[in-house]
């Protein structure tokens, strides 16, 4: 059998999936018995409970607990995070809500139907209190404080300095300063958290089934929260997945309650969040403002940067947050060579939803300033945009490459990539569509963004958030474990557990493709099996889905164990083929020797000795054919006592160029043209990894022409239907052009690189940067709605007519 | 999001409907597509007593021509009459506004007169009805009356109906002349947030109307000729309808949409008329 790895084989995954037969977390069974919980939620911003009466919900058939803040606080402890702040937050409310849908109370019944229709009879009272929204408004010490015992909403403030700013910012031949904001918006899975709690007293046990996707760093900070030690907390995550995007990390804290609702009233209990709780209260991805200002030489060359980086997480800061301000700390100067950096990294609370983890955390903020910031230098230096880029990319020759903050990229040929998606004619027929369009009056642009995507996180990033005095006194974290279990049975068939949670990526095809190849197997003869359940499965902190974690861990993992696997093999075939071990070699189906392929076994065979007859193994081998391979790179180390950080273990490129027009009737940001250029290192299966690349170009167009959680001033939630939230369809998502350059990492045995999280990072500012173009304007908010189009190039109003005029409203004169 | 507990009657025949219309009132609602009205349970926006299935009342699942008009029965769905063979002819202008109402999907269940019942300020099939200057049809134990749609579309979300009546059916024109639809909405399938039709008909000018500017569909009649003219009465239509401010668009906007869509509809349909 040929190599499979780097063919397009068909996912294994479909058949179930399109046929309507996967099995969901809302489809699978349930215990007897279980009951059906609903969340009552705040409808304030900012509020004291003065009373919460569920007498009258009590009084109800078939209501069997209304649960509020006061018990969950009584029979939990507040969730651990990062920070050592005194922000606590339990599962329901106590004495205060602090967001409009925070959860207050659980009712508790036979249905869901009769959970809400109790629901409405509890009586709730609250002292309302002023909120902020506003995140710059939020770091004013006279304003509405959150948690009074932080004396703060600004819970962190760290500063980092590498090189030297200051000489380099005197030196400059000038300096391009921009202010940036990065909305609040989501990425929304079709399939809403599902939690299905079970307590057993008889061992003081929680048993959950849950959607969550990890990282399962916080499985210790959920049963620290039940008071129980991690294998009393057994977590099950089920087979299939309606879409994740980060979002399913946070169904952490209704794990905790919907387990303390099962203790309480002695029932399994089942909760399935609603598409209303889900835009409401779910989670979001956090807006950030980036002050940011380069200093740069006279042919645009940036010799310093300056960030200072405000970034708001809502009411709570939830583990592990502050993630998306950290997570590319390492990595802050992107795609260029540029020695001196300093940062100001700044962490504040507002009355909103919590934020947290969404695709690409962390990557859109950033590139949205330093995207933008490059291109104001080519216009403030009255230079070109693209040769700006190019005269700052790191160049080929100095990979692998130490970034200024700690990153080591460990591959790369930007500025070929680069010239690859502008050559082609590809950039001369976007001028020849911008000339025309402009010479027709209309206002089109041409934007770039070149971004660097990292994959796999050191589980140590976070730390640098503590300072170097603070991190040597908890002890250094870094690394990233990943592991995977290769069985062979007795008849030869094989099998893989792993250290995932399944969102619909394709893992199971492509771990068959890696064993498979090493087995000299077909991937059709390896069974994938992911579902997770912690109290058997391999995992560690680092396991789960996320962070474009599974190429270069998971897979790596997989690689190594088939590989050790192989290796047992061939030992045991090589006493029976009377060959050297290195004279065996495993292909299509068989294991035979190198050198007279004639002389040969079936695989089942050969399986079959080590299971029946161990007394035929070469000497000292253990029966049994079962191997688990840990990988850990040792690049990912901790944060430095200079705070330099390898915030990731590979560094992919990726380069965007697109064509926008406004649509002259309508003010639409019509995307004309958009080609996006990936290097991802060597693509595992080019089918998926396309599939990948335009999910996230997709939800980058969403963030950028499309979604937004809006709140008003006092803190209601103005976005909370899909009427008001606009999620793209395929109606609106433009054609998009992908081209790959593969430039293997040397830094994993299949230089294969996380790719599924870069146009979501790329997309914003590419568009942005586009924009700006069309219109000739510095400053664009995102999403560039047509309202914030209009906005921009209304101008003037015409002047009513003399008998229209009396009917003109005092705000439009 | 579930709703409230409610009962479910399924009557046969209209005159059925209608003494359950007649015994509940404002507490029954009719139940046609619910592509609305399920959303708007399930939301706990409203909580009828008694929701009355209309769907299995074959005499509702008719559209005819009567009288130079197109009677399309309570129960046929968007999608139904978009499939009418003979709707290009007799209805260019449902032809062309119809694919804007929501999706293939909502259309298969979304009723024609279930839109215009609900009276959203931004929908087509009101604009439609209103331009072509057509009837609803409302039956009720004490009879039947018949309403021009300005009489019937009352305001936001408001109509004339009366809680015990049904509305049966609604009756569009059969109007000669060149039609065009036009509407700016943020994505395929949603309200439009400006919504412009006009009817080339050859009566000195043309009639233009407008959905998403004001509480209802506004019709006009715009005069031919020089266009300057029309350029005015525009500008004067957009300051008369003002607009109003929401998520997507602020009033200005809506203006100013108009003021961009509304010349292009104008000549579509004057070309569509040559």
């Amino acid at each position: 059998m040929a190599q499979s790895l780097g063919a397009p084989v068909l996912r294994k995954e479909d058949p179930a999936l399109l046929s309507g037969r996967g099995r969901y977390a809302d489809d699978l069974p349930v215990p007897a018995g279980t009951l059906h919980a609903h969340v009552l939620r705040s409808p304030h911003a900012h509020a004291r409970i003065v009373g919460i009466n569920p007498t009258e919900a009590l009084a109800q058939d078939g209501v069997w607990a209304v649960i509020t803040g006061e018990e969950v606080r009584r029979l939990s402890d507040p969730f651990l995070i990062a920070l050592k702040a005194p922000i606590d937050q339990w599962s329901l409310a106590v004495e205060r809500v602090r967001y409009v849908g925070e959860p207050v109370a659980l009712v508790v019944a036979e249905s869901r139907y009769l959970a809400e229709d109790a629901g409405e009879l509890v009586r709730i009272d609250y002292e309302p209190l002023p909120a902020v929204i506003d995140p710059r408004a939020a770091c004013d010490p006279s304003g509405p404080l959150l948690h009074a015992q932080a004396k703060s909403n600004e819970i962190s403030v760290r500063r980092f300095s590498y090189g030297d700013c200051n000489r380099a910012f005197e030196a400059a031949h000038a300096r391009v300063a921009l202010s940036c904001d990065y909305p609040r918006n989501s990425f929304t899975p079709m399939e809403c958290y599902v939690v299905v709690a079970e307590y057993r007293a008889s061992d003081d046990s929680y048993d959950v089934m849950a959607n969550f996707q990890g990282p399962f760093s916080t499985h210790p900070v959920m049963a620290r929260a039940l008071r129980v030690p991690g294998p009393k907390l057994r977590l099950r995550i089920p087979p299939d997945s309606g879409g994740s995007f980060g979002i399913k990390l946070s169904v952490f804290p209704y794990i905790v309650l919907a387990a303390l609702a099962a203790r309480i009233t002695g029932q399994p209990i089942k909760w399935v969040e609603d598409r209303l709780e889900h835009l409401l209260a779910a989670s979001s991805g956090p807006n950030r403002i980036t002050e940011i200002e380069a200093a740069v030489a006279k042919d645009g060359r940036i010799l310093a940067l300056r960030l200072d980086q405000l970034e708001d997480y809502g009411a709570f800061l939830r583990a592990p947050m502050p993630g998306p301000l950290y997570r590319m700390h390492g990595a802050i100067t992107g795609a260029y060579d540029i020695a001196n950096v300093e940062v100001v990294n700044r962490v504040v609370l507002t009355n909103k939803m919590p934020a947290s983890l969404i695709r690409g955390f962390g990557g859109p903020q950033l590139y949205l300033a330093l995207e933008r910031l490059v291109q104001r230098i080519a216009i403030e230096l009255k230079l070109d945009h693209l040769e700006v880029i190019k005269r700052n990319l790191i160049p080929k020759e100095k990979f692998p490459y130490r970034a200024a903050a700690g990153a080591l990229y460990d591959s790369g040929d930007y500025l070929r990539a680069v010239e690859a998606a502008t050559g082609g004619g590809r950039l001369d027929e976007l001028k020849r569509r911008r000339d025309a369009a402009r010479a027709a009056g209309r206002h089109y642009g041409i934007g770039f963004a070149a971004v660097v995507e990292p994959g796999m996180s050191n589980m140590g990033y976070l730390s640098t958030l503590l300072t170097p005095q603070a991190r040597e006194k908890a002890g250094p974290k870094n690394g990233a474990a990943s592991m995977v279990t290769v069985n062979v049975d007795p008849l030869g068939a094989v099998s893989v557990t792993a250290d995932v949670t399944v969102q619909g990526q394709g893992h199971q095809t492509v771990l068959s493709q890696i064993v498979a190849d090493r087995l000299g197997l077909d991937p059709a003869d390896v069974n994938v099996v992911l579902e997770m359940d912690t109290a058997k499965d391999q995992w560690s902190i680092a396991a789960g889905t996320y962070s474009c974690r599974f190429t270069p861990g998971t897979a790596v993992a997989a690689h190594l164990a088939a590989e050790r696997m192989a290796d047992k093999l061939k030992a045991i075939a090589a006493k029976q083929l009377n060959v050297l071990p290195e004279d065996v070699e495993l292909a299509g189906g068989r294991i035979r020797s190198r050198s007279n392929p004639d002389n040969s076994l079936p695989f089942a065979r050969v399986a079959g000795t080590s299971h029946w007859s161990p007394a035929m193994l070469p000497e000292g081998m253990a029966p049994a054919l079962r191997e688990t391979a840990v990988w850990s790179p040792p690049e990912l180390e901790p944060p430095s006592s200079d705070d330099r950080i390898n915030t990731s273990l590979t560094y992919g490129f990726v380069f965007d160029m697109c064509g926008v027009e406004i649509d002259p009737l309508s003010y639409q940001v019509r995307v004309d043209r958009y080609v996006s250029m990936h290097d991802a290192g060597r693509l595992l299966n080019p089918m998926i990894a396309n599939g990948q690349m335009r999910g996230a170009f997709v939800q980058g167009i969403a963030a950028a022409l499309y979604e937004e959680f809006v709140y008003d001033e006092a803190g209601q939630f103005l976005t909370g239907t899909f009427a008001d939230y606009l999620v793209p369809t395929v109606a609106e998502i433009p054609a998009v052009e992908m081209l790959h350059q593969e430039t293997p990492s040397p830094l994993t045995p299949l230089g294969a690189k996380g790719l599924a999280e870069g146009n979501c990072m790329s997309v914003p500012s590419c568009i942005a940067n586009a924009i700006a173009d069309a219109l000739g304007v510095r400053d664009i908010a995102l999403p560039a709605t047509p309202r914030r189009i209009h906005a921009l190039i209304a101008g003037a109003e015409e002047i009513p007519p003399v008998d229209a005029a009396a009917r003109v409203p005092e705000a439009a004169r | 999001m579930k709703p409230r507990p409610f009962d479910y009657a399924r009557p046969d025949t209209v005159e059925e409907a209608v003494a359950i219309l007649a015994e509940h009132g404002d507490e029954a609602r009719v139940l046609a597509g619910g592509q609305t009205l399920l959303a708007m349970l399930n939301l706990r926006l409203v909580e009828p007593a008694v929701l009355v299935d209309i769907n299995r009342i074959p005499e509702l699942d008719v559209i005819r021509e009567v009288d130079n008009r197109i009677e399309v029965g309570a129960a046929v769905t968007q999608n139904r009459l978009l499939a009418w063979p003979p709707l290009a002819q007799k209805l260019p202008l449902l032809a062309a506004a119809l694919p804007f109402v929501g999706h293939f999907q909502t259309r298969n269940k979304g009723t024609v007169c279930g839109s215009i019942a609900h009276a959203d300020p931004t929908s087509e099939l009101p604009l439609s009805l209103a331009l072509l200057e057509g009837e609803v049809v409302l039956r009720s134990r004490h009879g039947t009356r018949v309403l021009a749609a300005t009489e019937f579309q009352q305001g936001m979300l408001t109509t004339a109906r009366a809680g015990d009546e049904l509305i049966t059916a609604v009756r569009f024109p059969v109007v000669p002349g060149g039609v065009a639809f036009r509407e700016v909405a943020r994505r395929h399938g949603d309200f439009a947030i400006v919504a412009v039709a006009a009817l080339a008909d050859g009566v000195n000018g043309m009639r233009i109307g407008v959905a998403g500017m004001a509480e209802r569909p506004a019709v006009r009649r715009i005069a031919g000729g020089e266009s300057s003219a029309t350029h005015d009465a525009i500008e004067r239509l957009a300051w008369e309808l003002q607009g109003y401010d929401d998520v997507h668009a602020s009033a200005r906007m809506r203006r100013d949409l108009l003021r961009r869509i509304a010349p292009v509809v104008m000549e579509e349909a004057r070309r569509c008329a040559a």
